[in-house]
Protein backbone atom coordinates (compact mmCIF):
# COMPACT_ATOMS: atom_id res chain seq x y z
CA UNK A 1 0.00 0.00 0.00
CA UNK A 2 1.02 3.20 -0.63
CA UNK A 3 1.59 5.58 2.21
CA UNK A 4 0.46 9.34 2.79
CA UNK A 5 3.29 11.02 4.84
CA UNK A 6 1.86 13.36 7.99
CA UNK A 7 -1.23 11.28 8.09
CA UNK A 8 -2.83 8.14 9.97
CA UNK A 9 -5.38 6.34 8.41
CA UNK A 10 -8.39 4.86 10.54
CA UNK A 11 -8.90 1.21 10.14
CA UNK A 12 -11.79 1.15 12.68
CA UNK A 13 -13.77 4.08 13.90
CA UNK A 14 -14.56 2.59 17.76
CA UNK A 15 -17.07 4.21 19.87
CA UNK A 16 -17.51 7.94 20.57
CA UNK A 17 -14.17 8.57 18.92
CA UNK A 18 -13.48 12.39 17.90
CA UNK A 19 -10.68 15.09 18.44
CA UNK A 20 -10.96 17.13 21.45
CA UNK A 21 -8.30 19.86 22.58
CA UNK A 22 -9.52 22.03 25.89
CA UNK A 23 -12.47 23.28 24.41
CA UNK A 24 -14.04 26.53 22.47
CA UNK A 25 -14.30 29.76 24.60
CA UNK A 26 -15.93 32.72 23.66
CA UNK A 27 -18.97 31.97 21.75
CA UNK A 28 -21.44 30.63 24.55
CA UNK A 29 -23.56 33.84 23.71
CA UNK A 30 -23.64 32.53 20.17
CA UNK A 31 -25.29 29.35 21.31
CA UNK A 32 -21.89 27.24 20.67
CA UNK A 33 -20.90 24.49 23.39
CA UNK A 34 -17.91 24.84 24.76
CA UNK A 35 -16.85 21.39 24.05
CA UNK A 36 -13.37 19.96 24.89
CA UNK A 37 -11.89 16.79 26.30
CA UNK A 38 -14.21 14.76 28.80
CA UNK A 39 -11.40 14.25 30.76
CA UNK A 40 -9.06 17.41 30.63
CA UNK A 41 -6.91 16.07 33.11
CA UNK A 42 -6.34 12.58 31.09
CA UNK A 43 -5.94 15.12 27.89
CA UNK A 44 -3.47 17.29 29.55
CA UNK A 45 -1.04 14.49 30.70
CA UNK A 46 -0.93 12.73 27.08
CA UNK A 47 0.08 16.36 25.85
CA UNK A 48 2.71 17.04 28.58
CA UNK A 49 4.44 13.69 28.48
CA UNK A 50 5.01 14.31 24.79
CA UNK A 51 6.43 17.74 25.72
CA UNK A 52 3.24 19.22 24.21
CA UNK A 53 1.53 22.66 24.60
CA UNK A 54 -1.30 21.39 26.87
CA UNK A 55 -4.02 22.56 24.82
CA UNK A 56 -3.03 20.49 21.47
CA UNK A 57 -5.75 18.18 20.67
CA UNK A 58 -5.55 14.83 21.12
CA UNK A 59 -8.02 12.17 20.32
CA UNK A 60 -10.80 11.06 22.84
CA UNK A 61 -12.05 7.25 22.53
CA UNK A 62 -15.17 5.45 24.67
CA UNK A 63 -15.06 2.18 25.86
CA UNK A 64 -14.27 0.38 22.17
CA UNK A 65 -11.29 2.38 20.82
CA UNK A 66 -10.33 2.81 17.02
CA UNK A 67 -7.93 0.79 15.17
CA UNK A 68 -4.98 3.23 13.39
CA UNK A 69 -2.72 2.85 10.84
CA UNK A 70 0.47 5.26 10.67
CA UNK A 71 1.94 6.68 8.13
CA UNK A 72 4.38 8.42 9.15
CA UNK A 73 6.63 8.33 12.06
CA UNK A 74 5.66 10.38 15.48
CA UNK A 75 5.52 9.64 19.04
CA UNK A 76 2.29 8.81 20.45
CA UNK A 77 0.78 8.17 24.20
CA UNK A 78 -1.84 7.16 25.25
CA UNK A 79 -3.87 8.33 28.89
CA UNK A 80 -6.81 7.79 30.64
CA UNK A 81 -8.93 4.74 30.70
CA UNK A 82 -7.25 1.13 30.37
CA UNK A 83 -8.31 -0.17 26.96
CA UNK A 84 -5.73 -2.53 26.43
CA UNK A 85 -3.35 -0.53 23.83
CA UNK A 86 -1.42 -2.92 21.21
CA UNK A 87 0.81 -1.41 19.01
CA UNK A 88 1.13 -4.10 15.81
CA UNK A 89 -0.11 -6.65 17.88
CA UNK A 90 2.20 -6.19 21.42
CA UNK A 91 0.57 -4.49 24.15
CA UNK A 92 1.74 -1.46 25.25
CA UNK A 93 1.54 0.73 29.03
CA UNK A 94 -0.47 3.52 29.52
CA UNK A 95 1.19 7.13 30.08
CA UNK A 96 4.73 6.30 28.44
CA UNK A 97 5.78 8.01 24.96
CA UNK A 98 6.62 5.16 22.43
CA UNK A 99 8.32 6.08 19.53
CA UNK A 100 5.88 4.91 16.12
CA UNK A 101 7.14 4.22 12.60
CA UNK A 102 5.03 4.41 8.69
CA UNK A 103 2.87 0.89 8.71
CA UNK A 104 2.49 0.51 12.54
CA UNK A 105 -0.77 -0.67 13.65
CA UNK A 106 -2.31 1.00 17.07
CA UNK A 107 -5.68 -0.60 18.48
CA UNK A 108 -7.16 -1.77 21.15
CA UNK A 109 -8.80 -3.98 22.90
CA UNK A 110 -10.65 -5.18 26.77
CA UNK A 111 -11.74 -2.32 28.74
CA UNK A 112 -9.64 -2.94 32.00
CA UNK A 113 -10.69 0.46 33.83
CA UNK A 114 -11.94 3.46 33.73
CA UNK A 115 -14.46 4.80 30.30
CA UNK A 116 -12.16 7.56 27.63
CA UNK A 117 -8.80 6.92 26.82
CA UNK A 118 -6.58 9.84 24.93
CA UNK A 119 -4.39 9.21 22.11
CA UNK A 120 -1.71 12.28 21.95
CA UNK A 121 0.53 12.70 19.01
CA UNK A 122 3.63 14.81 18.65
CA UNK A 123 2.66 17.99 17.86
CA UNK A 124 -1.08 17.32 18.14
CA UNK A 125 -3.53 16.64 15.32
CA UNK A 126 -3.82 18.63 12.53
CA UNK A 127 -7.48 19.11 12.31
CA UNK A 128 -9.34 21.80 11.12
CA UNK A 129 -9.69 24.81 13.46
CA UNK A 130 -13.11 26.43 13.52
CA UNK A 131 -14.02 29.12 16.25
CA UNK A 132 -10.74 28.79 17.86
CA UNK A 133 -10.45 25.18 18.84
CA UNK A 134 -10.19 21.89 17.32
CA UNK A 135 -12.95 20.08 18.98
CA UNK A 136 -15.38 17.95 17.13
CA UNK A 137 -18.88 19.37 17.19
CA UNK A 138 -21.21 18.93 15.04
CA UNK A 139 -22.77 22.08 12.42
CA UNK A 140 -18.80 23.41 14.18
CA UNK A 141 -16.22 21.64 12.54
CA UNK A 142 -17.16 19.16 9.30
CA UNK A 143 -16.88 16.15 11.06
CA UNK A 144 -18.10 15.42 14.45
CA UNK A 145 -17.12 11.68 15.12
CA UNK A 146 -14.02 9.56 13.68
CA UNK A 147 -15.46 7.27 10.95
CA UNK A 148 -13.23 3.98 9.33
CA UNK A 149 -11.59 5.66 6.49
CA UNK A 150 -10.84 8.91 7.98
CA UNK A 151 -7.26 10.32 7.20
CA UNK A 152 -6.24 12.92 9.89
CA UNK A 153 -2.88 15.08 9.37
CA UNK A 154 0.08 14.75 12.04
CA UNK A 155 3.35 16.16 12.08
CA UNK A 156 6.27 14.14 10.32
CA UNK A 157 8.67 13.43 13.98
CA UNK A 158 11.45 11.47 13.14
CA UNK A 159 14.29 13.06 16.17
CA UNK A 160 15.05 10.62 19.12
CA UNK A 161 12.26 11.23 21.39
CA UNK A 162 13.61 11.55 25.07
CA UNK A 163 11.72 9.28 27.00
CA UNK A 164 11.17 9.65 30.48
CA UNK A 165 12.15 6.80 32.38
CA UNK A 166 9.82 7.15 35.26
CA UNK A 167 6.12 5.94 34.41
CA UNK A 168 3.39 7.72 35.21
CA UNK A 169 0.88 6.42 37.53
CA UNK A 170 -2.37 7.97 37.94
CA UNK A 171 -4.34 7.66 41.42
CA UNK A 172 -6.97 5.11 41.07
CA UNK A 173 -9.75 7.11 42.66
CA UNK A 174 -9.71 9.05 39.23
CA UNK A 175 -11.38 5.86 37.83
CA UNK A 176 -12.70 4.55 40.64
CA UNK A 177 -13.99 7.52 43.20
CA UNK A 178 -17.19 6.85 44.79
CA UNK A 179 -17.75 10.00 45.60
CA UNK A 180 -18.18 13.25 43.03
CA UNK A 181 -17.60 16.55 44.62
CA UNK A 182 -20.51 19.23 43.85
CA UNK A 183 -21.43 22.73 45.39
CA UNK A 184 -24.65 24.26 45.48
CA UNK A 185 -26.78 24.61 42.19
CA UNK A 186 -28.31 28.25 41.49
CA UNK A 187 -32.04 26.43 42.74
CA UNK A 188 -30.54 24.01 44.87
CA UNK A 189 -33.13 25.69 47.82
CA UNK A 190 -35.94 24.27 45.95
CA UNK A 191 -35.05 21.05 47.65
CA UNK A 192 -37.03 20.23 50.86
CA UNK A 193 -34.76 18.70 53.77
CA UNK A 194 -35.91 15.64 52.80
CA UNK A 195 -34.28 15.91 49.32
CA UNK A 196 -31.51 17.42 50.30
CA UNK A 197 -31.30 14.31 52.62
CA UNK A 198 -31.93 11.77 50.01
CA UNK A 199 -29.54 13.77 48.01
CA UNK A 200 -26.44 13.05 49.96
CA UNK A 201 -27.01 9.97 51.05
CA UNK A 202 -28.04 7.65 47.84
CA UNK A 203 -26.13 6.02 45.77
CA UNK A 204 -26.55 6.91 42.38
CA UNK A 205 -26.46 4.37 39.10
CA UNK A 206 -25.61 6.25 35.33
CA UNK A 207 -28.44 4.94 33.26
CA UNK A 208 -27.20 4.32 29.36
CA UNK A 209 -28.59 7.45 27.95
CA UNK A 210 -25.21 8.70 28.50
CA UNK A 211 -22.10 10.76 26.54
CA UNK A 212 -20.60 14.07 25.33
CA UNK A 213 -23.78 15.84 26.15
CA UNK A 214 -24.88 14.59 29.26
CA UNK A 215 -25.19 11.64 31.69
CA UNK A 216 -28.83 10.46 32.67
CA UNK A 217 -29.00 8.80 36.39
CA UNK A 218 -31.46 6.06 36.76
CA UNK A 219 -32.34 6.03 40.28
CA UNK A 220 -36.17 8.67 40.18
CA UNK A 221 -35.62 11.56 42.26
CA UNK A 222 -38.12 13.23 44.62
CA UNK A 223 -40.35 15.55 42.50
CA UNK A 224 -40.49 19.34 43.34
CA UNK A 225 -43.35 21.39 42.77
CA UNK A 226 -41.54 24.52 41.26
CA UNK A 227 -40.39 22.24 38.49
CA UNK A 228 -39.38 24.46 35.60
CA UNK A 229 -36.83 27.24 35.53
CA UNK A 230 -37.14 30.52 33.04
CA UNK A 231 -34.58 29.72 30.45
CA UNK A 232 -30.58 30.63 31.77
CA UNK A 233 -27.41 29.61 31.80
CA UNK A 234 -26.10 25.89 32.20
CA UNK A 235 -22.49 24.46 32.42
CA UNK A 236 -20.73 21.30 32.07
CA UNK A 237 -20.92 20.06 35.35
CA UNK A 238 -24.28 21.36 35.76
CA UNK A 239 -26.95 18.15 37.67
CA UNK A 240 -30.17 19.51 36.37
CA UNK A 241 -33.82 17.79 38.05
CA UNK A 242 -36.27 16.99 35.01
CA UNK A 243 -40.03 17.23 36.00
CA UNK A 244 -40.57 13.73 36.12
CA UNK A 245 -37.93 13.18 38.77
CA UNK A 246 -34.65 11.98 36.92
CA UNK A 247 -31.50 14.05 37.34
CA UNK A 248 -29.06 14.30 34.34
CA UNK A 249 -25.60 16.04 34.72
CA UNK A 250 -24.98 18.01 32.06
CA UNK A 251 -21.30 17.08 30.29
CA UNK A 252 -18.50 19.29 27.91
CA UNK A 253 -20.67 18.95 24.64
CA UNK A 254 -24.50 20.56 26.86
CA UNK A 255 -25.95 23.19 25.29
CA UNK A 256 -25.14 26.72 26.95
CA UNK A 257 -28.65 26.93 28.15
CA UNK A 258 -31.52 25.11 29.86
CA UNK A 259 -34.87 25.26 31.54
CA UNK A 260 -34.44 22.83 34.27
CA UNK A 261 -33.72 24.02 38.49
CA UNK A 262 -29.82 23.43 38.62
CA UNK A 263 -29.44 22.09 42.14
CA UNK A 264 -25.85 21.01 42.26
CA UNK A 265 -22.40 21.93 40.31
CA UNK A 266 -19.77 19.52 39.55
CA UNK A 267 -16.20 20.91 40.46
CA UNK A 268 -14.06 20.43 37.39
CA UNK A 269 -12.22 17.59 38.88
CA UNK A 270 -15.74 15.79 39.58
CA UNK A 271 -16.30 16.34 35.72
CA UNK A 272 -13.30 14.83 35.04
CA UNK A 273 -14.04 11.89 37.16
CA UNK A 274 -17.61 11.27 35.54
CA UNK A 275 -16.46 11.14 32.37
CA UNK A 276 -14.06 8.11 33.83
CA UNK A 277 -17.54 6.14 34.74
CA UNK A 278 -19.89 4.39 32.43
CA UNK A 279 -23.52 2.73 32.47
CA UNK A 280 -24.63 1.00 35.65
CA UNK A 281 -21.26 2.60 37.56
CA UNK A 282 -22.37 3.83 40.88
CA UNK A 283 -21.54 6.98 42.99
CA UNK A 284 -22.73 9.48 45.56
CA UNK A 285 -22.79 13.61 45.63
CA UNK A 286 -20.32 14.69 48.04
CA UNK A 287 -21.00 18.75 48.87
CA UNK A 288 -18.01 20.59 49.49
CA UNK A 289 -19.25 24.11 51.09
CA UNK A 290 -16.15 25.93 51.13
CA UNK A 291 -15.89 27.94 47.80
CA UNK A 292 -11.75 28.86 49.07
CA UNK A 293 -11.06 25.10 48.81
CA UNK A 294 -12.55 25.15 45.39
CA UNK A 295 -10.67 27.60 43.99
CA UNK A 296 -7.75 26.29 45.44
CA UNK A 297 -8.43 22.68 43.59
CA UNK A 298 -9.82 24.82 40.30
CA UNK A 299 -6.55 26.38 39.90
CA UNK A 300 -5.07 23.07 39.15
CA UNK A 301 -7.51 22.12 36.46
CA UNK A 302 -8.31 25.22 35.41
CA UNK A 303 -11.20 25.28 32.12
CA UNK B 1 -35.51 53.89 34.08
CA UNK B 2 -35.33 51.71 37.24
CA UNK B 3 -32.78 49.77 38.38
CA UNK B 4 -33.31 46.18 39.75
CA UNK B 5 -32.23 44.58 42.67
CA UNK B 6 -30.15 41.58 41.41
CA UNK B 7 -28.93 38.47 42.51
CA UNK B 8 -25.51 37.26 41.90
CA UNK B 9 -24.52 33.54 42.46
CA UNK B 10 -21.91 31.62 41.74
CA UNK B 11 -22.13 28.81 38.95
CA UNK B 12 -19.48 26.72 38.98
CA UNK B 13 -16.26 27.95 40.80
CA UNK B 14 -15.88 30.38 37.04
CA UNK B 15 -18.53 32.73 36.64
CA UNK B 16 -21.15 34.40 38.23
CA UNK B 17 -24.63 33.95 37.65
CA UNK B 18 -26.69 37.61 38.08
CA UNK B 19 -30.39 37.63 37.95
CA UNK B 20 -33.18 39.63 37.36
CA UNK B 21 -36.57 38.96 38.45
CA UNK B 22 -38.07 35.89 37.50
CA UNK B 23 -39.94 37.18 34.59
CA UNK B 24 -39.97 37.74 30.67
CA UNK B 25 -40.08 41.33 30.26
CA UNK B 26 -38.23 43.69 27.55
CA UNK B 27 -37.34 45.83 30.27
CA UNK B 28 -35.60 43.28 31.94
CA UNK B 29 -33.96 42.61 28.34
CA UNK B 30 -32.59 45.90 28.17
CA UNK B 31 -30.59 45.90 31.01
CA UNK B 32 -29.33 43.03 30.86
CA UNK B 33 -28.23 44.12 27.32
CA UNK B 34 -26.82 47.99 28.65
CA UNK B 35 -25.47 45.75 31.82
CA UNK B 36 -23.38 43.35 29.65
CA UNK B 37 -21.92 46.14 27.17
CA UNK B 38 -21.14 48.37 29.99
CA UNK B 39 -19.40 45.59 31.73
CA UNK B 40 -17.62 44.25 28.46
CA UNK B 41 -15.60 47.20 28.54
CA UNK B 42 -15.43 48.44 32.06
CA UNK B 43 -13.76 44.80 32.72
CA UNK B 44 -11.82 44.07 29.50
CA UNK B 45 -9.60 41.42 30.23
CA UNK B 46 -11.23 40.12 32.74
CA UNK B 47 -14.38 38.24 31.67
CA UNK B 48 -13.84 35.08 29.02
CA UNK B 49 -17.24 34.75 27.97
CA UNK B 50 -20.93 36.33 28.59
CA UNK B 51 -24.14 34.68 28.44
CA UNK B 52 -27.38 36.58 28.47
CA UNK B 53 -30.39 34.47 29.00
CA UNK B 54 -34.35 35.85 29.45
CA UNK B 55 -33.73 37.00 33.47
CA UNK B 56 -30.26 36.35 33.61
CA UNK B 57 -26.25 37.55 32.66
CA UNK B 58 -23.66 34.57 33.53
CA UNK B 59 -20.24 36.05 33.16
CA UNK B 60 -17.34 33.74 32.96
CA UNK B 61 -14.40 34.93 34.72
CA UNK B 62 -10.48 34.64 34.10
CA UNK B 63 -9.66 33.18 37.67
CA UNK B 64 -5.94 33.47 36.89
CA UNK B 65 -6.84 36.86 37.26
CA UNK B 66 -9.64 37.82 39.27
CA UNK B 67 -10.98 35.97 42.28
CA UNK B 68 -14.49 34.94 42.62
CA UNK B 69 -15.48 37.60 45.21
CA UNK B 70 -13.67 40.44 43.95
CA UNK B 71 -14.73 40.01 40.44
CA UNK B 72 -18.75 39.91 42.09
CA UNK B 73 -17.85 43.31 44.05
CA UNK B 74 -16.32 44.90 40.73
CA UNK B 75 -19.43 43.50 38.73
CA UNK B 76 -21.92 45.10 41.53
CA UNK B 77 -19.65 48.61 41.35
CA UNK B 78 -20.16 48.81 37.66
CA UNK B 79 -24.00 48.25 37.84
CA UNK B 80 -23.96 51.02 40.82
CA UNK B 81 -22.23 53.55 38.45
CA UNK B 82 -24.67 52.78 35.28
CA UNK B 83 -26.07 55.83 34.33
CA UNK B 84 -29.04 54.83 32.05
CA UNK B 85 -30.38 58.46 30.59
CA UNK B 86 -26.55 58.84 29.20
CA UNK B 87 -26.54 55.23 27.73
CA UNK B 88 -28.28 54.19 24.45
CA UNK B 89 -27.94 50.88 22.83
CA UNK B 90 -28.73 50.59 19.30
CA UNK B 91 -30.36 47.46 18.06
CA UNK B 92 -31.34 46.29 14.90
CA UNK B 93 -34.73 45.23 12.92
CA UNK B 94 -33.85 42.15 10.52
CA UNK B 95 -35.91 41.33 7.93
CA UNK B 96 -36.02 37.14 7.93
CA UNK B 97 -37.78 36.03 4.73
CA UNK B 98 -40.11 32.94 5.49
CA UNK B 99 -41.61 30.38 3.07
CA UNK B 100 -45.36 29.49 4.88
CA UNK B 101 -46.74 27.58 2.02
CA UNK B 102 -47.94 23.95 2.67
CA UNK B 103 -44.51 22.33 1.44
CA UNK B 104 -43.08 23.83 4.20
CA UNK B 105 -45.32 24.76 7.24
CA UNK B 106 -46.34 20.84 7.53
CA UNK B 107 -48.28 21.93 10.86
CA UNK B 108 -50.48 24.88 9.89
CA UNK B 109 -53.24 23.13 8.68
CA UNK B 110 -53.69 21.72 12.11
CA UNK B 111 -52.88 24.94 14.09
CA UNK B 112 -55.55 26.36 12.00
CA UNK B 113 -58.36 23.24 12.63
CA UNK B 114 -57.28 23.24 16.34
CA UNK B 115 -57.28 27.01 16.62
CA UNK B 116 -60.27 27.28 14.35
CA UNK B 117 -58.15 30.31 12.51
CA UNK B 118 -57.58 30.11 8.82
CA UNK B 119 -54.33 29.49 7.83
CA UNK B 120 -53.79 32.68 6.39
CA UNK B 121 -54.87 34.82 8.97
CA UNK B 122 -51.92 32.61 10.94
CA UNK B 123 -49.56 33.43 8.58
CA UNK B 124 -50.07 37.41 8.94
CA UNK B 125 -50.43 36.86 12.50
CA UNK B 126 -46.84 35.54 12.56
CA UNK B 127 -45.27 37.99 9.91
CA UNK B 128 -47.19 41.10 11.81
CA UNK B 129 -44.88 40.82 15.24
CA UNK B 130 -41.91 42.72 15.72
CA UNK B 131 -39.91 39.76 17.75
CA UNK B 132 -37.07 40.77 20.22
CA UNK B 133 -33.77 38.72 20.27
CA UNK B 134 -33.96 37.76 24.02
CA UNK B 135 -30.76 35.32 23.68
CA UNK B 136 -28.97 32.49 21.23
CA UNK B 137 -28.97 29.26 23.03
CA UNK B 138 -30.01 25.56 22.68
CA UNK B 139 -28.34 24.82 19.43
CA UNK B 140 -25.53 27.43 17.80
CA UNK B 141 -27.35 30.29 16.19
CA UNK B 142 -30.96 29.07 17.41
CA UNK B 143 -32.90 32.64 18.62
CA UNK B 144 -34.66 32.96 21.68
CA UNK B 145 -37.76 35.25 20.39
CA UNK B 146 -40.15 37.31 22.54
CA UNK B 147 -43.58 38.56 21.76
CA UNK B 148 -45.52 35.92 19.75
CA UNK B 149 -49.56 36.82 19.82
CA UNK B 150 -51.55 34.60 22.42
CA UNK B 151 -53.94 33.98 19.09
CA UNK B 152 -51.49 31.43 17.90
CA UNK B 153 -49.83 30.08 20.98
CA UNK B 154 -50.25 25.92 20.47
CA UNK B 155 -48.47 23.36 22.53
CA UNK B 156 -45.94 21.13 21.48
CA UNK B 157 -46.13 17.89 19.69
CA UNK B 158 -46.77 15.25 22.18
CA UNK B 159 -44.44 13.43 20.29
CA UNK B 160 -41.12 15.05 18.93
CA UNK B 161 -40.43 14.16 15.34
CA UNK B 162 -36.94 12.66 14.71
CA UNK B 163 -35.67 15.60 12.31
CA UNK B 164 -36.82 19.09 11.29
CA UNK B 165 -34.88 20.64 8.50
CA UNK B 166 -32.49 23.30 8.48
CA UNK B 167 -34.33 26.86 8.40
CA UNK B 168 -37.74 25.41 9.93
CA UNK B 169 -39.63 28.06 11.89
CA UNK B 170 -41.97 26.22 14.68
CA UNK B 171 -44.55 27.68 17.36
CA UNK B 172 -43.79 26.00 20.75
CA UNK B 173 -46.30 27.05 23.52
CA UNK B 174 -45.90 31.04 23.76
CA UNK B 175 -42.35 30.86 21.84
CA UNK B 176 -41.68 31.25 17.69
CA UNK B 177 -38.21 30.22 16.58
CA UNK B 178 -36.12 28.89 13.26
CA UNK B 179 -34.01 25.72 13.74
CA UNK B 180 -30.27 26.81 12.33
CA UNK B 181 -29.95 23.42 11.20
CA UNK B 182 -31.42 20.64 11.00
CA UNK B 183 -32.39 18.47 14.81
CA UNK B 184 -34.81 16.51 16.38
CA UNK B 185 -37.35 18.74 17.85
CA UNK B 186 -40.95 18.84 19.47
CA UNK B 187 -41.94 22.35 17.72
CA UNK B 188 -44.91 22.75 15.23
CA UNK B 189 -43.73 23.87 12.04
CA UNK B 190 -45.21 26.08 10.07
CA UNK B 191 -42.54 26.72 7.13
CA UNK B 192 -38.67 27.77 6.47
CA UNK B 193 -36.36 30.35 5.77
CA UNK B 194 -33.59 30.20 3.36
CA UNK B 195 -31.58 32.58 5.74
CA UNK B 196 -28.52 31.18 7.20
CA UNK B 197 -28.76 31.72 11.27
CA UNK B 198 -25.19 30.29 12.06
CA UNK B 199 -21.84 30.86 9.35
CA UNK B 200 -19.46 29.21 11.69
CA UNK B 201 -16.69 31.16 9.04
CA UNK B 202 -17.95 34.42 9.78
CA UNK B 203 -16.53 36.34 12.23
CA UNK B 204 -19.70 36.91 13.95
CA UNK B 205 -20.79 33.56 13.35
CA UNK B 206 -24.41 34.74 14.18
CA UNK B 207 -25.55 37.92 12.69
CA UNK B 208 -28.43 38.75 15.21
CA UNK B 209 -27.65 39.35 18.76
CA UNK B 210 -29.36 39.84 22.22
CA UNK B 211 -31.51 42.90 22.24
CA UNK B 212 -32.02 42.87 18.23
CA UNK B 213 -35.61 42.78 16.31
CA UNK B 214 -36.65 40.57 13.74
CA UNK B 215 -39.70 40.37 11.70
CA UNK B 216 -40.93 37.49 9.66
CA UNK B 217 -41.73 38.26 5.63
CA UNK B 218 -43.96 36.13 3.66
CA UNK B 219 -42.33 34.95 0.66
CA UNK B 220 -43.90 32.32 -1.97
CA UNK B 221 -41.81 29.11 -2.98
CA UNK B 222 -40.30 30.91 -6.19
CA UNK B 223 -38.76 34.15 -4.08
CA UNK B 224 -37.53 31.53 -1.59
CA UNK B 225 -35.73 29.04 -3.82
CA UNK B 226 -34.28 32.90 -5.37
CA UNK B 227 -32.71 33.78 -2.05
CA UNK B 228 -32.14 30.67 -1.24
CA UNK B 229 -29.30 30.25 -4.25
CA UNK B 230 -28.03 33.67 -3.55
CA UNK B 231 -27.77 32.79 0.31
CA UNK B 232 -25.94 29.77 -1.03
CA UNK B 233 -23.63 31.86 -2.88
CA UNK B 234 -23.20 34.19 -0.20
CA UNK B 235 -24.40 36.96 -2.36
CA UNK B 236 -27.63 37.41 0.07
CA UNK B 237 -27.99 40.45 2.38
CA UNK B 238 -30.27 40.61 4.80
CA UNK B 239 -32.34 43.55 4.92
CA UNK B 240 -32.17 45.53 8.28
CA UNK B 241 -32.58 48.99 9.75
CA UNK B 242 -31.29 50.37 13.12
CA UNK B 243 -34.48 50.11 15.13
CA UNK B 244 -34.86 52.58 18.58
Amino acid sequence: MKYMDNYILVLAAGLQTTIQDLGRKGFRSYGVPISGAMDKYSAILANKLLNNNEGLPVMEMAIIGPKILFEDNTCIVITGANLSPELNGKPIELNFVYKVNTSDVLSFGKLVFGSRAYLGVKDGFKTENKLNSYSYFKGITSKHIVEKGDRLEIAHYNSEFEIRSSKIKVKDYHFNSSELEVTKGPEFSRLSKKQREILFSKNFEIDNLNNRMGYQLKSEFLKIEKSEIITSSVIPGTVQLTPSGKLIILMRDCPTTGGYPRILQLTDIAINQLAQKKTGDTFKFDLEGSFSFLSRLVNRFKD
Amino acid sequence: MEKFKLKYKPLGSISVLIGWPQKIDDVILKDIILFRSVLQSEMKGLILDSVPAYNSLTIFIDSSKIKYTDAVKKIKEVYKKIDKKKLKITSKLWQIPVCYEDEYGIDLEEISEVKKISKQKIIQIHSEIIYDVYFIGFLPGFLYLGGLSEKIHFNRKPKPRKEIIKGAVGIAGNQTGIYPRESPGGWNIIGNSPINFFDVNQKEPCFASAGDKIQFVSVDKKTYTEIKKQVNEGAYLIKNEVYG
